[in-house]
Protein backbone atom coordinates (compact mmCIF):
# COMPACT_ATOMS: atom_id res chain seq x y z
CA UNK A 1 0.00 0.00 0.00
CA UNK A 2 3.04 2.34 0.51
CA UNK A 3 4.02 3.04 -3.12
CA UNK A 4 0.01 3.58 -3.87
CA UNK A 5 -0.12 6.04 -0.37
CA UNK A 6 2.81 8.40 -1.44
CA UNK A 7 0.88 10.95 -3.11
CA UNK A 8 -2.88 10.29 -1.95
CA UNK A 9 -5.07 12.60 0.26
CA UNK A 10 -6.79 10.33 2.93
CA UNK A 11 -10.57 10.46 2.33
CA UNK A 12 -12.38 12.51 5.10
CA UNK A 13 -15.85 12.87 5.56
CA UNK A 14 -17.40 16.08 7.05
CA UNK A 15 -20.27 15.11 9.06
CA UNK A 16 -22.76 17.00 11.90
CA UNK A 17 -24.86 14.38 13.75
CA UNK A 18 -28.21 16.50 14.21
CA UNK A 19 -30.76 14.72 16.47
CA UNK A 20 -34.00 16.20 17.90
CA UNK A 21 -34.49 15.17 21.25
CA UNK A 22 -37.56 16.53 24.10
CA UNK A 23 -35.99 15.73 27.61
CA UNK A 24 -38.34 15.93 30.14
CA UNK A 25 -37.60 17.61 33.49
CA UNK A 26 -39.88 15.34 35.02
CA UNK A 27 -42.08 16.53 38.03
CA UNK A 28 -39.20 18.25 40.59
CA UNK A 29 -37.19 19.82 37.70
CA UNK A 30 -40.11 21.54 36.15
CA UNK A 31 -41.37 22.87 39.76
CA UNK A 32 -38.27 24.84 39.92
CA UNK A 33 -37.44 25.82 36.14
CA UNK A 34 -41.05 27.57 36.83
CA UNK A 35 -40.67 29.25 39.76
CA UNK A 36 -36.93 30.33 38.27
CA UNK A 37 -39.09 31.26 35.08
CA UNK A 38 -42.16 33.20 36.42
CA UNK A 39 -41.54 34.19 39.64
CA UNK A 40 -37.43 34.60 39.50
CA UNK A 41 -37.18 32.42 42.92
CA UNK A 42 -34.57 29.76 43.44
CA UNK A 43 -35.75 26.65 44.92
CA UNK A 44 -34.07 23.37 46.84
CA UNK A 45 -34.97 20.31 48.25
CA UNK A 46 -34.46 19.35 51.71
CA UNK A 47 -33.71 15.24 52.44
CA UNK A 48 -35.49 14.30 55.49
CA UNK A 49 -32.73 11.67 56.30
CA UNK A 50 -29.33 13.88 56.39
CA UNK A 51 -31.02 17.77 56.26
CA UNK A 52 -29.08 18.62 53.21
CA UNK A 53 -30.61 21.19 50.99
CA UNK A 54 -30.08 20.33 47.44
CA UNK A 55 -29.88 23.02 44.72
CA UNK A 56 -30.64 22.32 42.07
CA UNK A 57 -33.02 20.30 43.58
CA UNK A 58 -33.27 16.43 43.37
CA UNK A 59 -36.08 14.28 44.10
CA UNK A 60 -34.47 11.75 45.80
CA UNK A 61 -30.81 12.00 48.55
CA UNK A 62 -28.29 9.89 46.32
CA UNK A 63 -27.01 9.08 50.49
CA UNK A 64 -29.93 8.21 52.35
CA UNK A 65 -32.31 6.59 49.64
CA UNK A 66 -34.83 8.98 50.95
CA UNK A 67 -37.41 11.04 49.16
CA UNK A 68 -36.59 15.03 49.10
CA UNK A 69 -39.84 15.71 49.67
CA UNK A 70 -39.55 19.14 51.26
CA UNK A 71 -39.35 22.47 49.01
CA UNK A 72 -37.01 25.34 50.41
CA UNK A 73 -36.52 28.78 49.20
CA UNK A 74 -33.42 29.98 48.75
CA UNK A 75 -31.99 33.62 48.49
CA UNK A 76 -30.88 34.23 45.30
CA UNK A 77 -27.64 35.86 46.51
CA UNK A 78 -24.72 33.35 47.55
CA UNK A 79 -20.93 32.72 47.52
CA UNK A 80 -18.78 31.67 44.89
CA UNK A 81 -16.72 28.75 46.20
CA UNK A 82 -14.42 28.76 43.16
CA UNK A 83 -14.31 30.19 39.89
CA UNK A 84 -12.04 30.09 36.37
CA UNK A 85 -12.00 33.30 33.99
CA UNK A 86 -12.54 32.66 30.28
CA UNK A 87 -9.73 34.13 28.17
CA UNK A 88 -10.27 32.65 24.74
CA UNK A 89 -12.95 33.47 22.73
CA UNK A 90 -15.23 31.18 20.65
CA UNK A 91 -17.22 32.67 18.45
CA UNK A 92 -20.48 30.03 18.47
CA UNK A 93 -19.93 28.66 22.08
CA UNK A 94 -18.66 32.10 24.67
CA UNK A 95 -22.09 33.24 26.17
CA UNK A 96 -20.45 36.55 27.09
CA UNK A 97 -18.21 38.62 25.98
CA UNK A 98 -14.59 38.42 27.47
CA UNK A 99 -13.61 37.57 30.26
CA UNK A 100 -16.62 36.49 31.32
CA UNK A 101 -15.53 33.91 34.45
CA UNK A 102 -17.45 30.68 35.05
CA UNK A 103 -17.59 29.47 38.66
CA UNK A 104 -20.31 27.34 41.72
CA UNK A 105 -22.34 28.88 43.69
CA UNK A 106 -23.67 28.19 46.79
CA UNK A 107 -27.00 30.06 47.41
CA UNK A 108 -28.14 31.46 50.80
CA UNK A 109 -30.12 28.60 52.60
CA UNK A 110 -28.60 25.63 50.04
CA UNK A 111 -25.96 23.06 50.46
CA UNK A 112 -24.79 21.96 47.98
CA UNK A 113 -23.36 24.47 44.35
CA UNK A 114 -24.99 25.44 41.43
CA UNK A 115 -22.61 25.85 38.09
CA UNK A 116 -23.07 29.37 36.55
CA UNK A 117 -21.19 31.74 35.20
CA UNK A 118 -19.78 34.78 36.22
CA UNK A 119 -20.18 38.80 34.78
CA UNK A 120 -19.48 42.45 36.30
CA UNK A 121 -16.07 41.95 38.04
CA UNK A 122 -13.23 43.85 37.98
CA UNK A 123 -9.99 42.23 37.44
CA UNK A 124 -8.59 40.48 40.17
CA UNK A 125 -11.61 40.85 41.93
CA UNK A 126 -13.24 37.11 42.12
CA UNK A 127 -12.05 34.92 45.08
CA UNK A 128 -13.07 32.11 46.87
CA UNK A 129 -15.87 33.14 49.97
CA UNK A 130 -16.89 36.30 47.63
CA UNK A 131 -20.94 37.25 47.81
CA UNK A 132 -22.60 37.67 44.72
CA UNK A 133 -26.16 37.82 43.49
CA UNK A 134 -28.45 36.47 40.40
CA UNK A 135 -28.95 38.41 37.48
CA UNK A 136 -31.60 37.54 35.74
CA UNK A 137 -32.90 37.52 32.27
CA UNK A 138 -35.52 39.82 30.95
CA UNK A 139 -36.98 36.79 28.32
CA UNK A 140 -36.83 33.91 30.47
CA UNK A 141 -37.89 29.97 29.12
CA UNK A 142 -37.60 27.50 32.27
CA UNK A 143 -33.95 27.33 32.02
CA UNK A 144 -31.02 27.90 34.41
CA UNK A 145 -29.96 30.34 31.59
CA UNK A 146 -33.12 32.41 32.92
CA UNK A 147 -30.13 33.59 35.46
CA UNK A 148 -27.73 35.80 32.88
CA UNK A 149 -24.69 35.24 35.72
CA UNK A 150 -23.78 36.22 39.06
CA UNK A 151 -21.94 39.43 39.90
CA UNK A 152 -20.53 40.32 42.86
CA UNK A 153 -22.68 41.95 45.42
CA UNK A 154 -22.77 45.52 45.43
CA UNK A 155 -24.19 47.55 48.25
CA UNK A 156 -25.94 50.15 47.15
CA UNK A 157 -25.27 53.92 49.16
CA UNK B 1 -14.15 -15.76 46.25
CA UNK B 2 -12.59 -16.21 42.43
CA UNK B 3 -9.59 -17.01 40.75
CA UNK B 4 -6.64 -14.70 41.13
CA UNK B 5 -5.65 -12.75 37.74
CA UNK B 6 -2.40 -11.58 36.36
CA UNK B 7 -2.16 -9.55 32.73
CA UNK B 8 0.23 -11.67 30.59
CA UNK B 9 0.43 -9.24 27.37
CA UNK B 10 0.26 -5.86 26.36
CA UNK B 11 -0.28 -3.96 23.12
CA UNK B 12 -0.47 -0.06 22.16
CA UNK B 13 -0.47 2.27 19.38
CA UNK B 14 1.80 5.11 18.91
CA UNK B 15 -0.50 7.87 20.63
CA UNK B 16 -0.37 10.37 17.58
CA UNK B 17 -2.55 13.92 17.29
CA UNK B 18 -3.99 12.23 14.39
CA UNK B 19 -4.08 8.76 12.90
CA UNK B 20 -6.42 9.37 9.16
CA UNK B 21 -4.05 6.36 7.54
CA UNK B 22 -6.38 4.04 9.61
CA UNK B 23 -10.19 4.08 10.76
CA UNK B 24 -11.36 3.24 13.94
CA UNK B 25 -11.12 -0.85 13.48
CA UNK B 26 -7.89 -0.66 12.19
CA UNK B 27 -6.00 1.92 15.13
CA UNK B 28 -7.65 -0.89 17.37
CA UNK B 29 -6.39 -3.91 15.69
CA UNK B 30 -3.09 -2.66 15.78
CA UNK B 31 -3.41 -2.82 19.56
CA UNK B 32 -4.85 -6.05 19.77
CA UNK B 33 -2.34 -7.58 17.14
CA UNK B 34 0.42 -6.38 19.36
CA UNK B 35 -0.96 -7.84 22.84
CA UNK B 36 -1.60 -11.51 21.24
CA UNK B 37 1.61 -11.43 19.68
CA UNK B 38 3.02 -10.32 22.91
CA UNK B 39 0.96 -12.83 25.02
CA UNK B 40 2.23 -15.66 22.39
CA UNK B 41 -1.69 -16.39 21.53
CA UNK B 42 -3.63 -16.03 18.94
CA UNK B 43 -7.81 -14.21 19.04
CA UNK B 44 -9.22 -17.64 19.14
CA UNK B 45 -7.68 -18.41 22.60
CA UNK B 46 -9.49 -15.55 23.71
CA UNK B 47 -12.66 -16.06 26.07
CA UNK B 48 -14.17 -12.88 25.84
CA UNK B 49 -13.39 -9.35 25.64
CA UNK B 50 -14.11 -6.37 27.17
CA UNK B 51 -13.60 -2.78 24.95
CA UNK B 52 -14.56 0.72 25.96
CA UNK B 53 -14.27 4.41 24.49
CA UNK B 54 -16.43 7.50 24.69
CA UNK B 55 -19.25 7.44 21.93
CA UNK B 56 -19.65 11.12 21.86
CA UNK B 57 -15.63 11.71 20.68
CA UNK B 58 -16.01 9.53 17.36
CA UNK B 59 -19.94 9.86 16.59
CA UNK B 60 -20.03 5.78 16.83
CA UNK B 61 -22.99 4.30 18.82
CA UNK B 62 -22.65 0.43 18.58
CA UNK B 63 -18.74 0.30 19.07
CA UNK B 64 -18.94 -3.06 20.74
CA UNK B 65 -20.34 -4.48 17.48
CA UNK B 66 -18.80 -2.65 15.63
CA UNK B 67 -15.20 -3.52 16.25
CA UNK B 68 -15.24 -6.88 16.18
CA UNK B 69 -13.36 -6.28 13.22
CA UNK B 70 -10.20 -5.09 15.43
CA UNK B 71 -11.15 -6.41 18.32
CA UNK B 72 -10.78 -9.90 17.69
CA UNK B 73 -14.52 -10.64 19.27
CA UNK B 74 -16.31 -12.16 16.13
CA UNK B 75 -18.49 -14.65 17.70
CA UNK B 76 -17.59 -14.09 21.74
CA UNK B 77 -18.98 -12.24 24.12
CA UNK B 78 -18.27 -8.92 24.28
CA UNK B 79 -19.77 -5.99 26.18
CA UNK B 80 -18.66 -1.98 25.93
CA UNK B 81 -17.94 0.38 28.51
CA UNK B 82 -18.03 4.23 28.50
CA UNK B 83 -17.20 5.80 32.02
CA UNK B 84 -15.76 8.94 30.79
CA UNK B 85 -12.13 9.41 31.52
CA UNK B 86 -12.10 6.34 33.57
CA UNK B 87 -13.15 4.07 30.81
CA UNK B 88 -9.51 2.40 30.36
CA UNK B 89 -9.27 1.78 33.91
CA UNK B 90 -13.11 0.33 33.68
CA UNK B 91 -12.22 -2.09 30.73
CA UNK B 92 -9.45 -3.03 32.89
CA UNK B 93 -11.49 -3.96 35.64
CA UNK B 94 -14.23 -5.52 33.86
CA UNK B 95 -11.74 -7.86 32.40
CA UNK B 96 -10.10 -8.77 35.72
CA UNK B 97 -13.85 -9.03 36.83
CA UNK B 98 -14.60 -11.73 34.36
CA UNK B 99 -11.24 -13.65 34.75
CA UNK B 100 -11.79 -13.47 38.52
CA UNK B 101 -15.08 -14.32 38.71
CA UNK B 102 -13.71 -17.99 37.43
CA UNK B 103 -16.01 -17.75 34.30
CA UNK B 104 -13.48 -17.02 31.98
CA UNK B 105 -9.90 -17.93 31.72
CA UNK B 106 -8.35 -15.27 29.42
CA UNK B 107 -9.97 -11.73 28.35
CA UNK B 108 -8.86 -9.29 26.26
CA UNK B 109 -9.65 -5.59 27.32
CA UNK B 110 -9.34 -2.84 25.05
CA UNK B 111 -9.09 1.12 25.24
CA UNK B 112 -9.41 3.16 22.07
CA UNK B 113 -10.02 6.81 21.17
CA UNK B 114 -9.85 8.81 17.77
CA UNK B 115 -9.89 12.07 19.43
CA UNK B 116 -8.94 14.12 15.96
CA UNK B 117 -12.31 12.69 14.33
CA UNK B 118 -14.81 15.18 16.74
CA UNK B 119 -14.48 18.45 18.77
CA UNK B 120 -13.32 16.73 22.29
CA UNK B 121 -14.89 19.83 24.19
CA UNK B 122 -18.05 19.69 22.60
CA UNK B 123 -18.24 16.32 23.06
CA UNK B 124 -17.03 16.51 26.61
CA UNK B 125 -19.80 19.15 27.02
CA UNK B 126 -23.19 17.22 25.13
CA UNK B 127 -22.64 14.02 27.62
CA UNK B 128 -23.32 15.97 30.67
CA UNK B 129 -27.37 16.85 32.19
CA UNK B 130 -29.09 18.26 29.46
CA UNK B 131 -30.46 20.47 32.44
CA UNK B 132 -28.11 21.46 35.33
CA UNK B 133 -24.87 21.05 33.73
CA UNK B 134 -25.23 21.56 29.82
CA UNK B 135 -26.34 25.36 29.09
CA UNK B 136 -22.96 26.44 31.64
CA UNK B 137 -20.35 23.82 31.50
CA UNK B 138 -17.63 24.31 29.33
CA UNK B 139 -16.12 20.95 29.16
CA UNK B 140 -12.86 19.59 30.71
CA UNK B 141 -10.36 22.32 30.68
CA UNK B 142 -13.24 24.71 32.89
CA UNK B 143 -14.17 22.21 34.79
CA UNK B 144 -10.24 21.44 36.14
CA UNK B 145 -9.64 25.22 36.23
CA UNK B 146 -12.27 25.03 38.98
CA UNK B 147 -10.55 22.60 40.34
CA UNK B 148 -7.13 24.40 40.02
CA UNK B 149 -8.65 27.41 41.94
CA UNK B 150 -10.20 25.65 44.85
CA UNK B 151 -7.13 23.60 45.17
CA UNK B 152 -4.66 26.92 45.22
CA UNK B 153 -7.15 28.75 47.67
CA UNK B 154 -7.21 25.71 49.96
CA UNK B 155 -3.62 25.26 49.87
CA UNK B 156 -1.43 28.33 48.64
CA UNK B 157 -0.02 26.22 45.86
CA UNK B 158 0.88 27.98 42.79
CA UNK B 159 0.96 28.09 39.25
CA UNK B 160 4.50 27.52 38.99
CA UNK B 161 3.56 24.35 41.74
CA UNK B 162 1.92 23.11 38.27
CA UNK B 163 4.29 23.91 36.39
CA UNK B 164 6.96 21.52 37.93
CA UNK B 165 4.51 18.75 37.27
CA UNK B 166 3.62 19.23 33.35
CA UNK B 167 7.65 19.70 32.80
CA UNK B 168 8.49 16.25 34.35
CA UNK B 169 5.43 14.24 32.43
CA UNK B 170 7.18 16.09 29.56
CA UNK B 171 10.47 15.03 30.59
CA UNK B 172 9.48 11.39 31.00
CA UNK B 173 7.74 11.12 27.53
CA UNK B 174 10.81 12.13 25.87
CA UNK B 175 11.92 7.94 27.64
CA UNK B 176 8.22 6.63 26.02
CA UNK B 177 8.47 6.26 22.17
CA UNK B 178 4.99 5.57 21.78
CA UNK B 179 4.29 9.18 23.88
CA UNK B 180 2.43 11.23 21.51
CA UNK B 181 4.00 14.84 22.74
CA UNK B 182 7.88 14.56 22.77
CA UNK B 183 9.08 18.39 23.93
CA UNK B 184 11.33 19.82 26.19
CA UNK B 185 9.52 22.20 27.91
CA UNK B 186 10.71 24.25 30.67
CA UNK B 187 8.60 26.13 33.98
CA UNK B 188 9.13 29.31 31.74
CA UNK B 189 7.55 27.49 28.42
CA UNK B 190 4.69 26.80 31.03
CA UNK B 191 4.41 29.76 33.16
CA UNK B 192 4.02 31.59 29.69
CA UNK B 193 1.81 29.20 27.60
CA UNK B 194 -1.46 30.90 26.97
CA UNK B 195 -4.07 30.77 29.78
CA UNK B 196 -6.87 28.94 28.45
CA UNK B 197 -9.00 29.00 31.16
CA UNK B 198 -7.20 31.04 34.58
CA UNK B 199 -5.41 29.70 36.12
CA UNK B 200 -5.23 26.59 33.56
CA UNK B 201 -2.71 27.61 30.63
CA UNK B 202 -1.97 25.61 27.36
CA UNK B 203 0.95 23.52 29.13
CA UNK B 204 -0.99 22.66 31.81
CA UNK B 205 -3.06 20.52 29.91
CA UNK B 206 -3.12 16.53 28.57
CA UNK B 207 -3.25 16.57 24.26
CA UNK B 208 -6.24 15.31 22.41
CA UNK B 209 -4.82 11.93 20.91
CA UNK B 210 -5.81 9.01 18.75
CA UNK B 211 -4.53 5.90 19.66
CA UNK B 212 -5.49 2.55 21.10
CA UNK B 213 -4.61 -0.31 24.03
CA UNK B 214 -4.63 -3.49 24.43
CA UNK B 215 -4.49 -5.82 27.33
CA UNK B 216 -4.90 -9.64 28.07
CA UNK B 217 -5.28 -10.90 31.51
CA UNK B 218 -4.97 -14.52 32.28
CA UNK B 219 -6.45 -16.76 35.28
CA UNK B 220 -3.97 -18.58 37.64
CA UNK B 221 -5.09 -21.48 36.08
CA UNK B 222 -3.30 -20.80 33.02
CA UNK B 223 -0.78 -18.15 33.39
CA UNK B 224 1.95 -20.79 33.10
CA UNK B 225 0.63 -21.07 29.25
CA UNK B 226 1.75 -17.46 28.37
CA UNK B 227 5.87 -16.65 27.83
CA UNK B 228 5.72 -13.12 29.79
CA UNK B 229 6.22 -12.91 33.65
CA UNK B 230 2.62 -12.25 34.77
CA UNK B 231 1.91 -8.74 36.08
CA UNK B 232 -1.03 -9.87 39.06
CA UNK B 233 -3.76 -7.44 40.14
CA UNK B 234 -3.45 -7.37 43.76
CA UNK B 235 -6.52 -5.31 44.37
CA UNK B 236 -8.94 -2.86 42.50
CA UNK B 237 -12.06 -0.36 44.00
CA UNK B 238 -13.51 2.55 42.52
CA UNK B 239 -15.30 5.30 43.74
CA UNK B 240 -18.22 7.35 42.22
CA UNK B 241 -19.58 11.16 43.11
CA UNK B 242 -22.24 12.61 42.76
CA UNK B 243 -24.15 13.80 39.31
CA UNK B 244 -23.51 17.30 38.60
CA UNK B 245 -20.45 19.45 37.61
CA UNK B 246 -20.93 21.10 41.09
CA UNK B 247 -21.37 18.43 43.38
CA UNK B 248 -17.50 17.87 44.09
CA UNK B 249 -17.19 21.19 45.31
CA UNK B 250 -19.82 21.04 48.33
CA UNK B 251 -20.10 17.80 49.54
CA UNK B 252 -21.28 17.36 53.27
CA UNK B 253 -22.87 14.03 52.87
CA UNK B 254 -19.03 13.25 52.02
CA UNK B 255 -16.63 13.50 54.75
CA UNK B 256 -13.58 15.67 53.05
CA UNK B 257 -15.48 16.26 49.94
CA UNK B 258 -13.34 19.28 49.39
CA UNK B 259 -10.41 16.59 49.37
CA UNK B 260 -11.57 14.42 46.36
CA UNK B 261 -13.06 11.84 48.41
CA UNK B 262 -13.34 9.45 45.56
CA UNK B 263 -9.83 8.97 44.97
CA UNK B 264 -9.25 8.49 48.17
CA UNK B 265 -11.33 5.86 49.17
CA UNK B 266 -11.05 4.14 46.43
CA UNK B 267 -7.05 4.15 47.12
CA UNK B 268 -7.29 3.35 50.79
CA UNK B 269 -9.45 0.52 50.23
CA UNK B 270 -6.90 -1.09 48.19
CA UNK B 271 -4.02 0.02 50.40
CA UNK B 272 -6.38 -1.78 53.35
CA UNK B 273 -6.62 -4.88 50.99
CA UNK B 274 -2.96 -5.51 50.36
CA UNK B 275 -1.87 -4.20 53.68
CA UNK B 276 -0.05 -1.07 52.27
CA UNK B 277 0.64 1.27 55.09
CA UNK B 278 3.17 3.92 53.56
CA UNK B 279 2.07 4.12 49.86
CA UNK B 280 4.98 6.31 48.89
CA UNK B 281 7.73 4.39 49.78
CA UNK B 282 5.86 0.43 49.58
CA UNK B 283 5.02 1.60 45.68
CA UNK B 284 7.77 1.43 43.58
CA UNK B 285 6.33 3.15 40.38
CA UNK B 286 3.04 4.87 40.02
CA UNK B 287 1.36 5.48 36.23
CA UNK B 288 -1.76 8.19 37.47
CA UNK B 289 -4.82 9.73 35.33
CA UNK B 290 -3.19 13.38 36.03
CA UNK B 291 -5.33 15.30 32.84
CA UNK B 292 -3.43 18.87 34.29
CA UNK B 293 -0.88 19.56 35.57
CA UNK B 294 -2.27 20.54 38.81
CA UNK B 295 -3.70 17.09 39.80
CA UNK B 296 -0.27 15.91 39.75
CA UNK B 297 -0.32 18.30 43.23
CA UNK B 298 -3.68 17.65 45.00
CA UNK B 299 -3.69 13.86 43.69
CA UNK B 300 -0.41 13.24 45.84
CA UNK B 301 -2.70 14.14 48.99
CA UNK B 302 -5.85 12.18 47.32
CA UNK B 303 -3.65 8.94 47.22
CA UNK B 304 -1.75 9.53 50.33
CA UNK B 305 1.79 9.87 49.09
CA UNK B 306 1.81 13.49 51.74
CA UNK B 307 -0.13 15.34 54.11
CA UNK B 308 -3.12 17.97 52.41
CA UNK B 309 -1.14 21.05 51.46
CA UNK B 310 2.07 18.70 50.82
CA UNK B 311 1.63 17.89 47.09
CA UNK B 312 4.04 20.99 45.92
CA UNK B 313 6.83 20.02 48.15
CA UNK B 314 6.47 16.73 47.81
CA UNK B 315 6.57 17.36 43.69
CA UNK B 316 9.49 19.65 44.09
CA UNK B 317 11.53 17.26 46.16
CA UNK B 318 12.14 15.09 43.11
CA UNK B 319 10.57 11.99 44.83
CA UNK B 320 8.27 11.49 41.49
CA UNK B 321 11.24 11.88 39.27
CA UNK B 322 12.66 8.94 37.56
CA UNK B 323 15.26 8.04 40.31
CA UNK B 324 12.46 9.72 43.06
CA UNK B 325 10.97 7.54 46.09
CA UNK B 326 7.96 6.61 43.77
CA UNK B 327 8.37 8.06 40.01
CA UNK B 328 5.12 9.28 39.02
CA UNK B 329 4.26 8.46 35.29
CA UNK B 330 7.51 7.41 33.32
CA UNK B 331 5.68 6.76 30.56
CA UNK B 332 4.74 11.01 30.20
CA UNK B 333 1.32 9.88 31.35
CA UNK B 334 -2.01 11.65 30.33
CA UNK B 335 -0.76 14.94 30.17
CA UNK B 336 1.86 13.84 27.15
CA UNK B 337 -0.68 11.33 25.18
CA UNK B 338 -4.73 11.31 25.95
CA UNK B 339 -6.63 8.93 23.54
CA UNK B 340 -9.22 9.31 26.47
CA UNK B 341 -10.86 5.52 25.82
CA UNK B 342 -7.12 3.84 25.97
CA UNK B 343 -5.94 6.40 28.58
CA UNK B 344 -6.53 4.60 31.54
CA UNK B 345 -5.70 1.44 29.90
CA UNK B 346 -2.18 2.52 29.11
CA UNK B 347 -1.53 3.21 32.58
CA UNK B 348 -2.66 -0.53 33.86
CA UNK B 349 -0.29 -1.43 30.50
CA UNK B 350 2.75 0.66 32.05
CA UNK B 351 2.17 -0.77 34.91
CA UNK B 352 2.72 -4.54 33.89
CA UNK B 353 5.64 -3.53 31.76
CA UNK B 354 7.13 -1.94 34.80
CA UNK B 355 6.37 -5.02 37.12
CA UNK B 356 8.00 -7.36 33.99
CA UNK B 357 10.68 -5.01 33.84
CA UNK B 358 10.01 -4.31 30.20
CA UNK B 359 9.45 -1.04 30.01
CA UNK B 360 12.44 -0.48 27.97
CA UNK B 361 14.19 3.24 28.37
CA UNK B 362 11.49 4.58 31.04
CA UNK B 363 11.82 1.05 32.94
CA UNK B 364 12.27 1.92 36.95
CA UNK B 365 14.50 -0.73 38.79
CA UNK B 366 13.18 -3.67 40.28
CA UNK B 367 9.11 -2.44 40.41
CA UNK B 368 7.40 -4.88 42.85
CA UNK B 369 4.31 -2.90 43.17
CA UNK B 370 2.59 -0.83 40.86
CA UNK B 371 -0.45 2.09 40.90
CA UNK B 372 -2.70 2.44 38.30
CA UNK B 373 -5.10 5.04 38.09
CA UNK B 374 -8.18 6.82 35.79
CA UNK B 375 -9.87 9.52 36.32
CA UNK B 376 -12.94 11.00 34.97
CA UNK B 377 -15.88 13.10 34.57
CA UNK B 378 -17.38 14.51 38.01
CA UNK B 379 -14.20 13.65 40.02
CA UNK B 380 -14.81 9.85 40.37
CA UNK B 381 -11.91 7.20 40.46
CA UNK B 382 -10.72 3.74 39.73
CA UNK B 383 -7.29 2.51 41.39
CA UNK B 384 -5.53 -0.69 40.67
CA UNK B 385 -2.81 -1.88 42.41
CA UNK B 386 -0.57 -4.79 40.82
CA UNK B 387 2.61 -6.22 41.63
CA UNK B 388 4.94 -8.81 40.95
CA UNK B 389 4.29 -11.78 43.54
CA UNK B 390 1.21 -13.38 43.00
CA UNK B 391 -1.21 -12.51 45.70
CA UNK B 392 -1.63 -15.42 48.64
CA UNK B 393 -5.35 -15.10 48.17
CA UNK B 394 -7.95 -14.08 45.91
CA UNK B 395 -8.62 -10.02 47.04
CA UNK B 396 -11.27 -8.40 44.80
ZN1 LIG C 1 -30.00 12.52 52.58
Amino acid sequence: MEDWRKDQEIVVMEGRIKVPYRWAAGEVGTRYLQALRDEMRFLGTRCPGCGIVYHPPRRNCPDCERECGEWVELGERGTLLTYTVVRRHHPQLSPLPLPFGYGIVRLEGADTGFLHLLYEFQEGELRAGLPVEAVFAQEREGSVLDVRYFRPVREVG
Amino acid sequence: MGKRVAVVGVGMTKQRSSRPDVNGQELINEAVRAALEDAGISRRDIDAVVIGNMDHFEGINYVDTWSVDGSGALMKPIMKLTTGGTTGTTVAMAAYYHVASGLFDRVLAVGWEKNSESDTTGAIITAFDPFWDRPIFAGAVAGLALEATQYMHLTGATEEDAAYVAVRERRHALNNPFAHLHINLTIEDVMNSPYLSWPVKMGDMCPRTDGACAVVFASEDVVEEFPNKPAWILAVADRHLWAYTSDPYVNQAIENGWWFPALEWSAREVYDKVGIKDPLKEIDVAELYLPYSFAGLRYMESLGFCERGGGPDLVRSGATDMGGECPVNPSGGVMSSNAIGATGLLRVAECALQIQGRAGDRQVPDVKIALATGFGGCFWSDVLLMGREMPEKPRG
